[in-house]
């Protein structure tokens, strides 16, 4: 292991709002930012409807945090794997999602997409290669 | 081996609780360290020391809180969880204006960088969980 | 470099199962622990299905959750191996790293 630096895949599989667990998922990947590891999100089965555009959370009198997504780029998370199958079984594409950029300081701040459309067999690749895998 | 563990949710509802419980138990035996057991979501109520189960049935609190006592094991709550579910130390009752606090023996309040220092520290991450 | 994937739900009510064995590599192990040993019985609408997964992945449940549901040996599909939670604990620890799929 390279200077201590641990690869940390927080995998999303639940949908927001029914359940705290995705709120209280993103609370941790925020936090873990300030620990200097190599984190990346991975979203499958109904944890993709927490990347959705136009939730609105008015009348369920609940914080609406998908924007809070938005800003994972300021705390250098930039690798949000999406999977495709998970996607289509649910009606949905890429272009449901919101999108998320980050900027590139290496590159002239240019900004980059976060989100990675990634098969089944590309998930499981990204589950295979990590240290630490936190499921909520 | 070094294990960390992550449990997220609440006692006596689901199962995750005992089952961390006996993997934890069982790790112990075999000689390995657990330094630290992460109470997150409905996790947290375990902590509670206002808990009264029937006399017949397990006290999970006191289950853990024997672990804390005889083998050291750190078990740290979720402050942002605990607060939400009327989970507070003493000192936390106090900034808070609250007039009682609940956290039973060998539990502690932290945040939520002891979970990842966690991940980082050991050498794998149980979590159990709904 | 493989994988200790557990599963704690009944595949008759969630995916949690399913989706474990679709992204489960060949040479992990598939413990099924609390309602999860449900996929271990015999005779269901999972049970060819499992059956072929043995083939690549060790499929595992947990002696202590088979016994307190009645799941008895001869209702266990073939090629589905037990452990008590010593033998859990050293799957966490002969694996290079866990996934719990809640």
């Amino acid at each position: 292991m390279e200077d201590d630096v641990k690869k940390f895949l927080y995998v999303n599989r639940k949908a927001p709002y029914g359940t705290i667990y995705a709120l209280e998922s993103l609370e941790v990947v925020l936090i873990g930012a300030a620990f200097d590891q190599d984190v990346s999100l991975a979203f499958l089965d109904d944890g993709v409807f927490q990347l959705t555009k136009s939730q609105d959370t008015a009348d369920i009198g609940v914080k609406n945090f998908s924007p809070t997504f938005r800003a994972l780029g300021d705390y250098e998370v930039t690798k949000l794997y999406v999977e495709k199958e998970s996607l289509e079984e649910r009606g949905l594409t890429a272009d449901d999602l919101q999108e998320i950029v980050w900027e590139d300081e290496d590159d002239d701040y240019e900004e980059k997409p976060s989100i990675r459309i990634v098969s089944r067999a590309e998930m499981a690749d990204v589950m295979a290669d990590q240290d630490v895998i936190l499921s909520f | 081996m070094k294990f960390g563990i992550l449990i997220s949710e609440g006692p006596y509802t689901h199962q995750a609780t005992d089952s961390a419980y006996h993997f934890v138990k069982a790790a112990l035996e075999a000689g390995h360290e657990v330094p630290r057991v992460f109470f997150y979501h409905d996790g947290v109520n375990v902590a509670t020391s206002l808990s009264v189960p029937p006399q017949d049935e397990r006290n999970i609190q006191q289950q853990w809180s024997a672990l804390a006592k005889d083998h050291g094991v750190d078990l740290v709550v979720c402050i942002a969880a605990a607060q939400r579910r009327g989970m507070l130390d003493e000192n936390e009752a106090k900034r808070q204006g609250k007039t009682a606090h609940n956290i039973a023996e060998g539990f502690r309040i932290s945040g939520l960088g002891q979970l990842i220092e966690m991940g980082i520290e050991t050498d794998r991450l149980m979590t159990f969980g709904d | 470099m493989a994988t200790l994937h557990t599963v704690n739900k009944s595949p008759f009510a969630n995916q949690s199962l399913l989706s474990c064995l679709a992204h489960a590599k060949d040479g992990d192990t598939v413990l099924m622990i609390e309602d999860g040993v449900y996929g271990a019985g015999k005779g269901t609408g999972l049970a060819e299905a499992m059956t072929a997964m043995a083939s690549r992945v060790a499929l595992v449940a947990l002696q202590p959750d088979l016994n307190a549901r009645g799941l008895v040996a001869d209702r266990i599909l073939d090629g589905v191996k037990t452990v008590d939670y010593a033998g859990f604990v050293e799957l966490a620890a002969s694996h290079d790293r866990t996934q719990a799929w809640l």
